[in-house]
This record gives structure tokens, sequence and C-alpha cells, in this order.
């Protein structure tokens, strides 16, 4: 393997030392005046403080929504909505560098993915969504759709920036105005996004970020919005929809995943070892619909473990602001604790774990790529949710048994199938019970491809036309 | 049995014969497993008939039966299951006459409006039979992904359905909440009306002689206060149907029990075109294929 010299990204986003909540246009520190740090998983330094909000600050907030919503966003045409948000994507784009850079810092996955992927399809989805303002009736979900209302919105920390896109953007293209709750270790991007609409000259009230923890996502799910969206755990997931019924407010739901990656025994094991590494490594496995059980047809088992292990061998693991790291930081102390507490359950419970002699920084919070052999499909590692870099590896015979063991599980989020056949690639995408099948590729994403999953990893989607009845009164 | 023997023309005067109304259960008519009944009425208190009283086993039994007969449905082809519900408007059509007798006893309505209203059961059932094999053109579609890949999206039913039916309206607001949900494959399992069984359960033979594969749409008569928490709660349940609760109270609670397996909620009151109910019961999938060789696909590494 080659060595190679660092090589880090220079640019830094011009970070300020405190921010406060987004309320109504203005910032604003929280009514009783608390404050949290928000810290660089990759070295543990504080990067900044921010206020928390509360319940005062949500009333404030969804007040401040609900009157830009009656008095401006909502009569507002379709055209002159659009136009805004073709504005912020311009703005995104222009910024790109800065927001990249100041993602990395404040979630710790690597600058190669915030750069190439994180900011422009967080872009694309803002100019995406701006074109649909004013063509709501020809979406297909009714002759003369009517924006919602005010929506609550609480997203995750594993694509802060993202997230927010695919929250804001269809919402706002629909009319709707937004309160809306960033992660409580990722606010930085969303931060700087509130800059970004002050920039844009967005009508006050239209875009309101609550930063918090979970008590300022309960009080969010609480208020008087007339519509939820969540994106993260199905335990949290759950906890919503009990706490919406009986009301009048719509929901949707983007939750966990454990999704299979099966891989034929005519597959062309090249370009699936490349996938097979992309679906469980892209983003540290952060990924709600994460490739993390490894499916592979038993003859060719051997062949894919031992390729798979010798690219897993070149990954780089390190600084996230290193262009050539392929493998950042853990998010948190918290996930990096459940990330081993799992592992360790996968050991004891008699997998075999695998694991590349990479260094690791020794500040920050870090777990090697890792791979368990020897899976049962009874073993927690095949069945929860790790979200870390983490593959469970089952094998299977025939292509029943494969599509069995995909489908033994009550999430169905997404799938991947490897086979040069392309029949046989739409038997599989046909039998599989997921959201999303990627057929010889994974984990692509598109403003115009709808996503979301079935089962316990929710309901609703989220991009294309389909993304849109979310966010309409039909 | 001397009564009924008329002395003048000294032959027996015919007894008629009545009707055992029972459940409808994976293409069988079964009494409840629990061997209860219960007497239902007129509005004003005469006597109809006994009907089966489901128990909480008869909901489980139920749930299997649709979560069973669900795959081979949705497998089917739309074409086929767009004929099928167009022979059920066949066979109530050829029956109006029985619906809308047992319709006006069970609801008081004047036998013509009774009839009127089979016949609104009958055109919605051709309605649904027509959307079939447009819903997954109209849903669905090819998506203009940045990239060089070939995305397309098409519309899967949800799955097993639960629904508690409409307590006043017990024929057209039956065939209002099957339809939607069986035309796009899902299957079903149904709290008839509690006071008014009897058009649901008739509407079964309906079924039956449809050629619709048994454990398709499941009828269970009986107390929704013990039916319906059981069909919320079950863990094999992908959709709940609570449009026919009238009760806010246990509409919520029933709704909150959904919620710990996530199932979606269609809330009392929401009203909304066949599409809308089309839309309800149904999940988007999205496959992504490389558009050329595969030697280009992979990942980003």
């Amino acid at each position: 393997m080659f060595d190679y010299a660092p090589a880090p990204e220079s640019v830094r986003p011009d970070i300020k030392e405190h921010y406060g909540l987004f309320i109504g246009g203005e910032f604003t520190d929280a009514a009783d005046g608390a404050v949290f740090k928000s810290v660089n998983p990759s070295n543990e330094e504080v990067l900044f403080t921010v206020a928390e909000a509360g319940e005062a600050d949500v009333a404030a907030a969804v007040a401040a929504a609900r009157q830009a919503h009656e008095t401006v966003w909502g009569p507002m045409s379709g055209a002159e909505r659009g136009k805004y948000l073709f504005r912020i994507a311009r703005l995104l784009q222009e910024k790109a560098r800065e927001f990249a850079v100041a993602e990395t810092l404040d979630n710790g996955k690597p600058i190669k993915e915030t750069r190439d992927f994180d900011v422009p399809t967080a872009a694309q989805h803002f100019f995406y969504h701006a074109g649909w303002a004013d063509k709501l009736s020809y979406a297909g979900v009714g002759a003369n759709p009517k924006s919602l209302g005010v929506i609550g919105q609480v997203i995750p920390w594993n694509f802060p920036l993202l997230m927010l896109s695919w929250k804001i953007a269809p919402a706002l293209a629909c009319g709707n105005t937004v309160v809306l709750k960033p992660a409580e270790t990722t606010p930085l991007t969303a931060l700087m996004f509130a800059e970004l609409c002050q920039e844009a000259d967005l009508p006050p009230g239209v875009v309101n970020i609550l930063p918090g923890a979970g008590a300022a996502g309960a009080a969010v799910v609480n208020s008087p919005v007339d519509k939820v969206a969540f994106t993260g755990s199905t335990a949290v997931g759950r906890a919503i929809a009990g706490a919406v019924a009986g009301s009048k407010k719509k929901v949707t739901l983007e939750l966990g995943g454990k999704a299979a990656n099966i891989v034929f025994d005519d597959a062309p094991i090249d370009q699936a070892v490349e996938g097979i590494v992309n679906g469980i490594f892209f983003n540290q496995g952060h990924v709600c619909c994460a490739g993390s059980r490894l499916l592979v047809q038993e003859s060719i088992a051997d062949e894919v473990l031992a390729r798979l292990k010798d690219r897993i061998a070149t990954l780089r693991v390190g600084d996230p602001l290193d262009k050539n790291t392929d493998v950042g930081a853990i998010n948190s102390a918290e996930q990096l604790a459940r990330i081993t507490a799992l592992t360790e359950a996968g050991e004891g419970e008699g997998a075999e774990v695998w694991q590349p002699s990479c260094d690791l920084p020794e500040t920050g919070f870090w777990f090697r790529p890792t791979i368990f052999t020897g899976v049962q499909q009874s073993m927690r590692i095949a069945k929860e949710e790790i979200f870390g870099p983490v593959l469970s590896v089952l094998t299977f015979r025939t292509p029943d048994e494969a599509i069995a063991k995909a489908n033994n599980t009550p999430y169905g989020l997404s799938a991947g199938v490897w086979t040069e056949k392309g029949s046989k690639i739409l038997w599989a995408a046909q039998r599989l019970r997921a959201g999303v099948v990627w057929a010889n590729t994974f984990n692509q994403f598109d403003a115009a491809s709808p996503f979301g999953g079935l089962k316990e990893s929710g309901y609703g989607r989220e991009g294309g036309r389909q993304g849109l009845e979310a966010y309409l009164d039909v | 049995m001397s009564k009924h023997i008329d002395p003048v023309r000294t032959e027996p005067v015919r007894l008629r014969v009545k009707k055992t109304y029972k459940l409808y259960v994976g293409g069988k008519f079964p009494r409840s497993e629990s061997g209860r009944s219960y007497p239902v009425t007129t509005p004003d208190g005469a006597e109809l008939a006994n009907a089966a009283l489901a128990s909480r086993k008869d909901v489980r039994d139920a749930v299997a039966a649709a979560r069973k007969a669900q795959k081979p449905w949705a497998g089917q082809t739309a074409y086929l299951r767009g004929q099928i519900l167009y022979r059920a408007a066949e066979m109530l059509e050829g029956r109006a006459g029985q619906y809308a007798e047992e319709l006006s006893d069970a609801t008081g309505a004047e036998l013509h409006a009774a009839l009127g209203t089979v016949e609104q059961a009958i055109d919605r059932l051709v309605h649904y039979a027509g959307w079939t094999d447009k819903v997954a053109a109209v849903l669905g579609g090819a998506n203009p992904v940045a990239g060089p890949y070939f995305n397309h999206t098409t519309p899967e039913p949800l799955g097993v359905v639960a629904v508690v039916a409409p307590g006043a309206d017990p024929l057209l607001g039956l065939v209002e909440a099957i339809a939607p949900a069986i035309a796009t494959g899902n299957t079903v399992v149904v709290a008839t009306s509690e006071s008014m069984p009897l058009p649901a359960l008739s509407f079964g033979e309906v079924l039956a002689t449809s050629d619709l594969p048994g454990g398709v749409v499941n009828l269970l008569s009986g107390k929704t206060s013990e039916l319906a928490p059981t069909l919320a709660s079950h863990a094999d349940v992908n959709g709940l149907d609570l449009s026919g609760v009238h009760d806010s109270d246990l509409a919520t609670e029933l709704e909150a029990a959904a919620a710990e397996t996530l199932k979606v909620v269609r809330r009392p009151g929401r009203s909304g075109d066949s599409l809308d109910l089309l839309r309800q019961w149904i999940e988007y999938k999205t496959v992504w294929h490389p558009a050329g060789m595969a030697a280009t696909a992979g990942g980003g590494y």
C-alpha cells in the first residue's frame, strides 16, 4: 500500500463563539438562558456554544412560523416562493466549501464526503423543490393542493445539512413554514443555514431553527404544529406516533434500518466489493439505510470475504479534514459506546470479528472498520441497528433463502442486490420488503428519487413527486 | 307444529329457512371459535338474526388468513384484480334486491332508498375495478436522477389493513373501505358495524362467489370494543382504518396502540377522493439500476 502525505483542507469557515436560537428571522438566546456546547468529535475540542431551546422558545418559534404562514408565505404565489428556494440553492452552492468544512468539524465525517456528497446534494434538494413550488397542481396528488401550515421537524446528526434540506425544501416549496430542531451534537450547519436565510432575505418566521436535545424535540412535537416530520431512531418514532394520536397533526417518520446487501454468485465481484464497502463504511456507517447485513451466496463467500478484507485494509481512517480520509470520527462518545457494546455482544454470541490494523488518533471518538463472520440471524448484530462501521456477514444457498433472510427484520428501509442478471434483479427487487432497492450499486440518493421505508422504518417518502404528499393538504 | 297446518287446504305452510349469519374468514364461513353469538335487531327492536360474536382469537385467525393471502394476492396481475372486483360488482347487482331488503331491515331505510345505496356500492366496486391497472402508472414512474442510473418508483401494497367499519353505513361504507385497499393488493380484516353486521356478513357471500381468493377479505361481527383494540395492537397488521370510528376517545386509544408497531393510520373523518383512498394503503418502492456497464457502479471509494 502507498503512504499518503497529509492533505489537509485549508479553508476555515467563520464559526462564531456563540450561536442563538433562530426565531422570526433573528438570533436570540433561550428564554431560560440555557446553553450547551458543540464538540468536534475528531479531537473533543469545544467548537462553540449555542442556546438550548425550551418550551417557551418553541412556542415563540411556532407563533412566528404561524404568522409567517398566514401573512406572507402562504399567500405568496408559488413562483415567488420558488424564487426564494432557487436563491437559497445558489447561496448554498456559493458557500459550499465553508458548509462542507463546518459539517466535517461538527460531525466528524470526512471532508471528501461533505464536499462531494452532503453539501452538493443538499443544494440539489433546494434547486429541485424550488421548481415544484409553482407546479404543485401537476404533482398528481389533487387538482388544488394546499399547504398544511406550520411544520415541526426534528432531524438526526448523521447528515445534518442534508437532512435539513430534505425537511425544509419540500415544506417550503409546498407553502408551509417550519420549526426545525437540529440534532444536539450537530447544530452548526443548521445555524449557518439560518444565517443564509437572512442573506437570502427569506421573510422572517418562514424558517425557525431551535437547537436542543430530546426535550426540545418533544416540545416541538407537542406544540400546535400542523405536521411533524421526523428522521431518527425507531424508538423515538414510536413515541412521536403515540404523541400525535388523536390530534389533527399529520406525521411522517424516517426511522432505522438493517439493510441486507445481497451478493449472488453471478455478481460482478469487484464492483460488489466496492458496493459493500460503500454500503457500510460510508459516513462511518452512521446511515439509516446502511448495508449492514451482507448476504453472500455460499459458493463465493470465501472469495468475496478475502477481497473485502484486502479492500478494507486500504481504507484510511483518521483526520476528517484530510482529503484522503475514507473513514472519519464517530459522532459522539455516546454513539461510540453503543457501537462498542453491540460489537462486544457480537463476540459474546460467538461471531468472529475482524478489523484492519490501522492506527487511530489518540483523541476523539474512533472505531475501526469491523466485519463479523459466522453471524446467525438470531444474534443482536444481525437484528439491531448498530449505526456504525460494523458489517455482519451471513451466507445463503438459494435465491429464495436470500430473500427470506433479507426480509427477516422488522425494518424495511433499503436493500442491495448484486448480480449481472437483469431478470434476477427484477425478481429480487419485487420480493424485497424495502422502500429503496439498489441494484449493482448502493447508497445512491437524489432529490428526484423518493426515499423512505416501510414497517418499523417508518412511513412517508422524501424526495421526488411522491415526497410532496407529506407536505400538502389534498 | 300443528299451527302450521292449514285446516282448509290440509297442506303444510312452508317454514322459511332462516340464514345463520357467520363470520367470513379465509374464504370460509365459520362460527366464532368462542361459540358465542349476539342478537341483531332492526332499529325498532324487531329480531333479525343471531350473528356470530367474534373473539380476540377470531381476530388473530383472521389476521393470519389475511397475511397468508397477501403475497399471492399482490402477486396477481392488476388486470386480474380488476376483473375480480368487477365480478363482485356483477354478483352484487344480481342480488341487489336481497341486499336492499337486508339493508332496509338493518338501517330502517325505505326499500327504494336502500336499493339506491346498494347500487352506489355496486358502482364503487366498478370504479375501483378500473383503478387496479392504472394506479401504478398514476402514482409511480421513472425519476430523472442526476446520474447514470435508471431509477423508477412503483406503488406496492402496504400489507394487511385492519378496518373498523362505519357503524351506521353497513354496506356502502364497508365497500368504500375495502375496495381501495384490496384493489392495490392489500388484504383486509374488518370489524363490521356492531349493531348492523348482517349486510356485511352477506356481502361475504358476494366476495366468495367472485373468485376473490380466500383471506383477501375477512369479516368479523362482534363488539367493536373487543375487536378493534386487538386489531390496533396486532404486530402483523400494517394499516389501521379508523374512518368509521365516531367515538374520539376510542379512536385516540386505537391510534396510540397502533403507534407501538408504527402502523399507517387513517384517522376518523378523513375524506378524500378515490386516488387519496388508494394512496392511503400503498408504499412506494424505488429501485436504482446503473444505466450502462456495472463496471461504472460500485461506490465512491
